[in-house]
């Protein structure tokens, strides 16, 4: 029986290996500028590879 | 370190270090809970304790469940570990000094007189003021410049209103343009107005030349106009309303955002969302006040726990309207778990007073946008360069273990650390936090992730 269902998500400790390449936008400039997050920014990188 | 939460009918388990997801039954999210730190027939009898009599539940059942668990923590993606740690600031350290982004204050001025606006009506605590083209020109120098190897470079027309000083706007994107290619960059230009001057020639050049428009709106009309109020006390939504939609309907698909505050007055805000949605926009923002303590429009303890039922609400919405056919976005549940952003760019903080900085009329450098006014952050002039570098290695070393806070929140590498402006207001230190605002920061995350896991689910499991 399967009790547990993985999403696919970007392996963060894998995304360690490559650096960063700091292309991705500023976390702020894009429109909140109160409320800072960063996790719904997108990786630049892989929107090139899309 | 893991988080596990119920929302929206799901059990969900975050590892946090391998950024996984996992949406679990029942028995093993109890199993999960009482993993770490147990063997295995201690956390199966416990199991088997909690469940005994529960149809359809074996002990095999149990060790089953239990072997998914250990082979999900072999695998690294359950109790992974924090090891990023002496990664901190690398990436800071590796591109010091360079900047990629700017803020240009193009107008310390205002048409609106909003009681409840961080800059004073636009004038930061200072003069009313406009920027040059001359200052605007030699800021986008200063950019590449110091912009090193970075190709896109973001500037962001902000204000006060940049629209009473759009002649420089236009002037100053014109000429970004003649000089982008022999520099080998690409700008990126965002628009963020109250929409009062929007007219035919804005949209045309928005449009053509903005990657990005931040259009200020909160709503209902009641709402709106509570805040957003001209000089002479009349409220804006009906002048702005249709310049908006006309924009945004000649916009060809390009980013926008209408962006929206709430405060202690609507806390209900998911109803401005409403709002927003049946006046056709799609692309939405709506941002919790950022004000003193005390303040009338400031969210209080007892709003809490209705902005968090909103957030939950707005989650159920779009998984709703998405099944509907219209979706819908929400900029701080946009998560993409498969393709977000590098481990660095998780730790290594906002990149404010580093990589980003705010530019004012009249030239002078600030960590960002919400420290202009304030003079001891003056980091220094677009003719100088930085010259306080006490003050731009404080925020250099802001990464995200530099809270002590944030070593044990879940949260922490969807938020880099949060905001160094919020922290330093709310507790006289850039390396604090905003406690009232990382609660709903986390909530924001659980819905956002929720969300992002219902989708996946469809995608991957249907």
């Amino acid at each position: 029986m399967e009790h547990i269902k993985t999403i696919k998500t970007r392996n963060l400790c894998e995304s360690a290996k490559n650096g960063g390449c700091g292309e991705c936008q500023t976390s702020c400039q894009s429109a909140c500028k109160t409320s800072c997050g960063i996790a719904n920014q997108q990786c630049e990188s892989s929107k090139d590879r899309k | 370190m893991i988080h596990q939460y119920k929302l929206g009918g799901y059990n969900i388990v975050l590892d946090v270090c391998s950024g996984s997801v996992h949406v679990v039954d029942e028995v093993a999210y109890d199993m999960i809970s009482l993993f770490e730190g147990s063997d295995r027939e201690t956390v199966i009898s416990a199991a088997a304790e909690k469940y005994a009599g529960r149809e359809g539940i074996t002990r095999r059942d149990l060790e089953e469940c239990y072997d998914q668990v250990a082979a999900l923590r072999d695998a690294g993606q359950l109790f992974t570990p924090d090891t990023f740690e002496p990664m901190a600031g690398s990436l800071k350290e590796k591109t010091a000094g360079v900047v990629k982004a700017l803020c240009l204050h193009v107008a310390h001025t205002c048409n609106l007189n909003c009681a409840y606006c961080f800059a004073s009506q636009g004038k930061y605590h200072g003069e009313r003021a406009v920027m040059s083209f001359e200052v605007g020109k030699q800021a986008l120098d200063f950019l590449i410049a110091n912009s090193g190897t970075r190709r896109n470079l973001e500037v962001d027309f902000f204000g006060g209103e940049p629209l009473m000083n759009f002649q420089v706007v236009k002037d100053l994107v014109a000429y970004a343009r003649s000089i982008e290619k022999e520099h080998h960059k690409n700008f990126r230009f965002t628009l963020t107005t109250n929409g009062l001057l929007i007219d035919d020639d804005v949209i045309d050049f928005a449009n053509r030349e903005m990657s990005n428009v931040v259009l200020s709106l909160d709503g209902r009309k009641e709402i709106h106009d509570r805040y957003r109020v001209d000089y002479a006390g009349n409220g804006s939504w009906e002048r702005i309303v249709p310049k908006f939609q006309k924009l945004v309907a000649a916009r060809g698909g390009k980013n926008y955002y209408m962006r929206g505050t709430f405060t202690h007055a609507n806390p209900d805000f998911l109803q401005d969302i409403q709002q927003m949605l049946d006046l056709g926009f799609t692309e939405l923002s709506m941002e919790p006040v950022v004000c003193a303590p005390g303040d009338p429009s400031a969210l209080t303890e007892e709003d809490f726990p209705v902005v968090c039922q909103q957030y939950e609400k707005l989650a159920e919405l779009m998984l709703r309207r998405d099944k509907e056919g219209r979706p819908f976005t929400f900029y701080h549940y946009m998560l993409d778990l498969s393709g977000g952003p590098c481990i660095y760019k998780r730790i290594s903080g906002c990149g404010s007073g580093t990589e980003y900085m705010a530019v004012t009329p009249w030239g002078d450098l600030y960590p960002c946008h919400q420290f202009v006014g304030d003079e001891k952050f003056k980091l220094g002039n677009i003719w100088d360069g930085v010259t306080n570098t006490e003050r731009r290695a404080e925020f250099a070393a802001c990464n995200v273990y530099a809270h002590p806070e944030c070593r044990d929140c879940w949260a922490r590498l969807y938020c880099s650390g949060g905001c160094a402006a919020n922290a330093y207001h709310a507790t006289g230190a850039i390396t604090g936090i905003y406690e009232y605002g990382c609660r709903l920061f986390r909530k924001r995350m659980e819905c956002a992730i929720m969300v992002a896991a219902a989708r996946a689910l469809d995608a991957q499991y249907a």
